[in-house]
């Protein structure tokens, strides 16, 4: 298993990224810096650039102005690197599946490692799934796709 | 020698990238031009909503924006009962007031956290966000999730407030109300935010009716309106309760609004749960025969508007809908031309723009050469909050 | 002004343009007119009555296409909606009130682009919400645009 996968685990670097959400997961995601949450007691940080992310996490359901730049952050996020799909609107584009203006399910756009799903999900559920996905990387040994 | 170069403005959340569409034309410090074109979070809810029935379009119509999550299906529901005049149960009246100020309560303390974070008082982010909390738990309590509470349906809502939750919310809003004041005193009277806010981004009274600009953003320019008193709906007519106006129209006048409502909320929660008949939460109704309705709501941002046309069928013939932040922002291009680019943030937060509403800002210059990103516009603005503590000898 | 006020203002300036009005109770009333004479109606409504410019929607009939402009008096908690209906459903035209009021800017380029309406004399119709890639003459708010229903797990 990778070592760079490991040390990963120590620190993650989350990128946020939203790509057509009515934003009640980026509020609950921001939530969880503030006071009664903290993850940065975890060692999770917000990275304030894709450049410095290990995970991606993508809200929002894949709006179709959205799709190219989705692809072009993923290029860019330096490997090893996760993604965290985000809600129901990330995990299967939610509601909003029958309308005209979204496009294919995240998932079918970027390889996707960890699903939260909610509407939106608690901040609870937030750290619940980045142990989750700690566990994953440490457990099954992955390396990033 | 006026260099002109196109100045982007990042999102209005801090940590969301992508570039577009609020094209900021710059020259020197200035900003002369805004040109602005979104649509990264359309998602054809109109559309959307002709093909399901009246009782699913509310779900759909929730999640618009997550924070307006109760004013658009309170406004739905509205437009349905406005076709066919359909009796809602009083009990229900007042559990709509409820919701919907405990919603205004919560929007607004996530916009003082917000504008402190965009001009450098990060404890007020983390303190305004903390404070927020106890909103959330009783919206928890009362309704089943922090925020898409999925509590309305036409005729009435769905859910009960129990007499067990009563004691907690007052408890809780107790609590809030204590942290209010600790705020409104550390914001309202520092003199380094009168010095950072005052006379920023001014939008004048005719300005603000050309546009039909709405909420907060119109009050705090001398507009008197407020839907919740000029169009009643829900409980408003049988509280006693103030609207808040200013004159001054800068993003300070804009700041004192917000702070003060928050008390008004207070105050028709608890009158609210005090004059709360017992009774049904629901009349019930059959069918929704053809016709069109109108639903006015005072979101926190302003007036939500929403039209249905009913042609007898199961669904909405036409439903259109309108969110506040469609006709506040429109005035940011009046508000941010001739002021400088470390204000651009602040000045766009002030009119409180839903994020799904707003759209991001992008800075080229004239070789489309992209200039500053999104962090490097907060830390202007950052950056200008401490100049000034400097020069006024405040640590 | 009470709602009897509005309409009664209404109804004495403008005469036999107002086609039909259909008073729905003591908030709503519906105002039908001819599509050319919008921009008439919505000066005297906007500048000269004062009453505040909610928004436009436009509504395809089947047969016409339509485009309500809502107003509201404040004061007195009155809608009036005034009914424009357009019997051109090829090639929808009406004059654009962005000459009248700012405050339609946004609401004309959204119209535009998803039913197609276009407003003579607004020279800024650019689209607003759909991508750039979206294909030309195709609007989807229209009825005969049909989005077919997908399965959540495929594209």
């Amino acid at each position: 298993m990778g070592l760079k996968e490991r040390i990963l685990t120590k620190s993650i670097y989350a990128f946020h990224v939203s790509s057509g959400s009515c934003n009640n997961c980026d509020i609950e995601f921001l939530d969880c810096l503030t006071p009664r949450y903290d993850i940065e007691r975890f060692g999770i940080v917000f990275a304030a650039s894709i450049k410095h992310a290990d995970v991606m996490i993508c809200t929002g359901s894949t709006n179709r102005m959205c799709v190219p730049r989705i692809k072009m952050l993923y290029e860019l996020m330096p490997k090893p690197g996760f993604v965290v799909a985000w809600g129901a609107c990330g995990a299967s584009r939610g509601i909003f599946k029958d309308s005209y203006n979204t496009g294919a399910p995240l998932d079918e756009v970027i390889p996707v490692d960890i699903y939260i799903p909610g509407c939106p999900p608690k901040p609870e559920a937030i750290i619940g799934g980045f142990v989750k996905l700690i566990q994953k990387i440490n457990e099954t040994g992955k390396k990033t796709k | 020698m006026s260099h002109k170069a196109h100045v982007p403005i990042g999102p209005y959340h801090p940590l969301q990238e992508e570039p577009e569409f609020y094209k900021l034309v710059v020259e020197g410090e200035k900003v002369v031009d805004v040109d602005v074109r979104i649509g990264w979070n359309h998602r054809g809810i109109e559309k959307l909503s002709e093909s399901k029935s009246f009782d699913q379009s509310i779900f759909i119509v929730e999640r618009i924006c997550g924070i307006c999550s109760s004013s658009h299906p309170i406004a739905c529901v509205q437009a349905v009962e406005d076709i066919a005049d359909i009796e809602v149960p009083e009990r229900a009246l007042y559990i709509r007031s409820i919701v919907q100020e405990l919603e205004r309560l919560h929007s607004h303390m996530l916009w003082v956290g917000l504008a402190g974070h965009f001009i450098g008082y990060n404890t007020v982010f983390m303190w305004g966000w903390k404070y927020r909390e106890p909103i959330c738990d009783i919206m928890e309590t009362v309704t089943g999730n922090r925020q898409n509470y999925a509590m309305m349906k036409v005729g009435g809502v769905r859910r009960d407030i129990e007499k067990g939750h009563i004691s907690y919310i007052l408890k809780r809003l107790d609590e809030f109300t204590k942290h209010l004041d600790l705020l409104k005193g550390a914001i309202l009277d520092d003199p380094v935010l009168h010095a950072r806010l005052k006379g920023v981004g001014i939008l004048t009274k005719e300005k603000a009716i050309d546009y039909a600009a709405l909420g907060p953003t119109a009050r705090a320019s001398g507009v008197d309106i407020d839907v919740r008193r000029d169009h009643p709906y829900a409980a408003y007519d049988r509280v006693k309760w103030k609207v808040i106006t200013q004159e001054a129209g800068d993003v300070f006048a804009k700041t004192v609004v917000r702070i003060l409502e928050m008390y008004e909320s207070v105050s028709i929660i608890r009158q609210c749960l005090d004059k709360m008949p017992a009774g049904p939460i629901d009349s019930k109704p059959k069918d929704v025969l053809p016709g069109e309705g109108i639903g006015l709501v005072e979101a926190p941002r302003g007036e939500c508007f929403h039209y249905i046309k009913s042609d007898g069928t199961n669904s909405p013939l036409r439903h259109k809908v309108r969110a506040p932040t469609y006709m506040n922002f429109p005035t940011f291009r009046e508000t941010v031309i001739n002021q400088t680019v470390s204000d651009a943030t602040i000045i766009l937060a002030a009119i409180d723009p839903c994020y799904c509403c707003t759209e991001r800002m992008f800075i080229v210059d004239n070789k489309d050469k992209e200039l500053f990103g999104v962090q490097e516009l907060i830390r202007l603005s950052q950056e200008k909050t401490l100049k000034l503590k400097e020069k006024m000898g405040v640590k | 002004m009470s709602i009897d006020a509005v309409i009664k203002k209404i109804q004495d300036n403008f005469g036999a343009k107002v086609l039909k009005i259909y008073k729905k109770n003591e908030r709503r009333a519906y105002i039908d007119i001819y599509s050319k004479d919008v921009v008439d109606f919505t000066r005297y409504i906007f500048k000269d009555m004062g009453l505040r410019f909610n928004i436009a929607s436009a509504v395809d009939d089947f047969n016409t296409m339509e485009i309500l402009y809502h107003f509201s008096d404040d004061p007195s908690g009155v809608v009036i909606s005034i009914r424009a209906v357009i019997k051109d459903k090829k090639d929808p035209h009406i004059d654009t009130i962005t000459t009248v009021t700012k405050s339609a800017w946004w609401i004309e380029r959204e119209m535009h682009e998803l039913f197609g309406i276009e407003f003579d004399g607004n020279e800024d119709l650019r689209p607003l919400l759909l991508p750039d890639d979206w294909p030309r003459g195709v609007y989807p708010l229209r009825k005969s645009f049909v989005v077919p229903k997908r399965d959540s797990r495929k594209s």
